[in-house]
């Protein structure tokens, strides 16, 4: 019988299976961070629990962390007692912590495969939804509620109702492979097969437009299959996974026989079948840029705002969605994208902070100066990267142009640190969701790739990309 | 977990679709670190003005629904960020039933581990219970939700089903399983982070 990638990683896993039954998979990374995880703790402490597996784990602080001068104490408290909980727990219950002061501090899913802790055929969870972005090794990685990390820290599994599978598959060529990005290409599919499009599925990316992607971009993907409802989403392991996750802080000792093993093995067979199909072509896809409060809720860059009709064909849940997000996002149809003037814009997030994110929209500003009325950020994704990328004087050029500057974390992704939007500010922001007050209490989130972030920052407003580069 | 029991209870018409968890607990009340003392946060931004002041026209707002222990609500209810602090606003809030078309993965899944009852129903059948403004008794045991004279059913799998009438502890019994982790765990080759 014919299997895919997720069905072999889900086969070798399970330790309890009845039928009609959830089945006890084994899990092979917990990754934990300060907001899911103080009531996991407790719980174990409460039931005089241990954890079972200290060296499956490890944990970070991102969400709340300031990304300012981290050298002064501070000054929100509530973050501040987070922060020092999970210390604390990581210390009583033994378990690796890249806290505050750490060179690999980061996003937590920016650093799982950036120290080699993400392997491929692997299970991964942590108590935050993006894990998918690990998905890119080609690992079924997926994220938990606070419950699931008190249930991994006492018996490192997990009772899951085997998903099904839904296959993605990308043909062709991107026209201009600088300005169109991996963003893009999962806006664009989200666009098409919707929020709930993935629900109860693991998406499996394929195709050359895939393969032709970087490890980088690769997780930009990943990132966002839960926007499009997926609990996960994977990308078969190639050359360019091995290559990435060799000589890393924490890359397995017996590497090259582990590659051995997964080059034979980390595939869907020929013909295998998926409950769930989806094409798309890549040609076709332009710079994108979302306009409503859902990520479904995008256009192409030399589109309008869509009116509330066009935009729900019918549908009537759609099109009250549609006019509720207008209101919100004070637009009015039929308005050039391109006419859309912004206040704010904030290059980070788990989805767009990495080094590859950081050196092309470096590669727009270099030399220019970011428009007089908007406020412009950079939050690199973890330490490591905003080391590296001023060992490549990106830090220089972005501070020349105007651009602030920061030290790593989750930031404005959801702004539970300081960094938020003011109510009615708009930013372009490379993140993953422009939920209502996502950003800050009555701030409106467009969501775009780093280029058309950085490009917009220089302009005032959003542009065609493909026309600077 | 206290084990789920009969409800009779009006329910609050709530036809939103895709909604997400950050509305339903913006992040920033994350920061407790305890599982309880969230609803009175729950959707803030809709409930309250800027000032903090009950904005009169939401739904919540009205001590109609005051006892309310059913939601229902339209597709996609949950979706968004992991975080149960959405489930355990909820719950707190005094909701132990949500009634939606479809509900997202994880949202769905961190119900059952509080007590709380997601139910799926179909669009015509949500639409005939947002308009009925009696009591009505939900009764698990029996797949049942009986509004008037009338009376719908309910798919459940049967293994929550269970977990939730009983009250059981997902752990506890996880760990009745523990040797056939221990086999596992001696029989495939798990690489340790730590080498
Ligand atoms: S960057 Fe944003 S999406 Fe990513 S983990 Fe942090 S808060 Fe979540």
């Amino acid at each position: 019988m014919t299997e895919t990638l997720f069905e072999k990683i889900w086969n070798s896993h399970v330790v309890v299976e009845k039928e009609n039954e959830p089945s006890l998979i084994y899990i092979d990374r917990h990754l934990i961070h300060e907001v899911t995880s103080p009531q996991a703790f407790d719980g174990l402490r409460a039931n005089h629990r241990d954890v079972r597996r200290r060296d499956l784990t490890v944990a970070t602080i991102d969400h709340n962390v300031p990304t300012t001068d981290r050298s002064l104490p501070m000054i929100d408290e509530t973050s501040s007692t987070q922060i020092k909980t999970l210390e604390k727990n990581c210390k009583d219950f033994g378990i690796k912590l890249f806290g505050i002061n750490d060179p690999n501090q980061g996003i937590v899913h920016v650093i799982g495969p950036q120290l080699g802790i993400t392997l491929p055929g692997s299970t991964i969870v942590c108590g935050d939804s993006h894990t998918s972005t690990q998905g890119a090794f080609g690992a079924f990685a997926f994220g938990i509620g606070t419950s699931e990390v008190e249930h991994t820290l006492a018996t490192q599994t997990l009772w899951l109702e085997k998903p099904k599978t839904f296959e993605i598959l990308a043909t062709g060529k991107r026209k201009n492979s600088f300005a169109i990005t991996s963003k893009d290409i999962i806006l664009s599919i989200i666009k098409q097969i919707g929020t709930d499009g993935g629900t109860g599925h693991v998406l499996e990316y394929r195709g050359d437009a895939i393969s032709d992607l970087s490890m980088e971009q690769r997780m930009t993907i990943c990132n966002m299959s839960i926007e499009a409802g997926s609990r996960a989403g994977l990308i078969a392991p190639d050359e360019k996974t091995f290559d990435y996750l060799n000589h890393r802080k924490y890359t397995p000792k017996n590497y090259d026989e582990l590659v051995d093993d997964w080059k034979n093995n980390l595939m869907s067979d020929a013909n295998s079948k998926f409950d769930k199909s989806f094409t798309i072509d890549v040609d076709k896809i332009e710079p994108q840029v979302s306009w409503g409060t859902n990520p479904a809720m995008v256009s192409d860059i030399t589109g309008k705002i869509p009116t509330p009709e066009e935009f729900g064909q019918n549908n009537e849940i759609q099109i009250e969605s549609a006019k509720k997000a207008l209101l919100y996002m004070d637009l009015k149809p039929d308005t050039p994208i391109i006419e859309i003037p912004i206040d704010r814009v904030f290059i980070g997030s788990c989805t767009n902070a990495r080094l590859e994110d950081l050196k092309d929209a470096a590669e727009i500003v270099n030399g220019k100066t970011v428009n007089a009325d908007v406020d412009a950020m950079v939050v690199p994704g973890s330490q490591m990267v905003k080391m590296e990328a001023e060992k490549l004087g990106l830090d220089k050029i972005f501070k020349d142009a105007n651009f602030e500057w920061r030290e790593s974390g989750c930031s404005m992704c959801l702004g539970m640190n300081p960094d938020i939007l003011k109510p009615g500010e708009r930013c372009a922001s490379t993140s993953n969701r422009n939920f209502e007050g996502r950003q800050g209490s009555g701030g409106r989130t467009h969501l775009v790739s780093p280029v058309m972030a950085a490009a917009s920052a220089i302009a005032g407003h959003f542009v065609d990309v493909r026309e600077w580069c | 977990m206290k084990p789920f029991t009969k409800i009779i209870s009006i329910i609050t018409p709530f036809d939103k679709a895709n909604v997400d968890t950050d509305q339903i607990i913006p992040k920033q009340f994350l920061k407790l670190i305890t599982k309880s003392g969230f609803g009175k946060f729950l959707f803030y931004d809709w409930r309250f003005n800027h000032d903090g002041q009950e904005k009169s026209d939401f739904i919540l707002n009205d001590s109609k629904y005051c006892d309310s222990q059913i939601l229902v609500t339209n597709e996609n209810f949950g979706c968004g960020s992991s975080r149960e602090h959405a489930v355990w606003a909820l719950k707190d809030f005094g909701f132990s039933v949500i009634i939606s078309p479809s509900f997202a993965d994880i949202f769905y899944s961190n119900c059952f581990k509080n007590g709380v009852l997601p139910i799926i129903l179909d669009i015509v059948k949500i639409k005939k219970l947002l308009q009925y403004t009696e009591k009505i008794e939900l009764d698990l045991d029996s797949q049942k939700i009986i509004f008037g004279d009338e009376s719908m059913n309910f798919e459940i799998d049967s293994h929550r089903k269970i977990r939730l009438l009983e009250g059981l502890d997902d752990i506890d019994l996880t760990l009745k399983e523990d040797e056939k982790i221990q086999h596992f765990e001696k029989n495939s080759s798990i690489v340790s982070i730590f080498g």
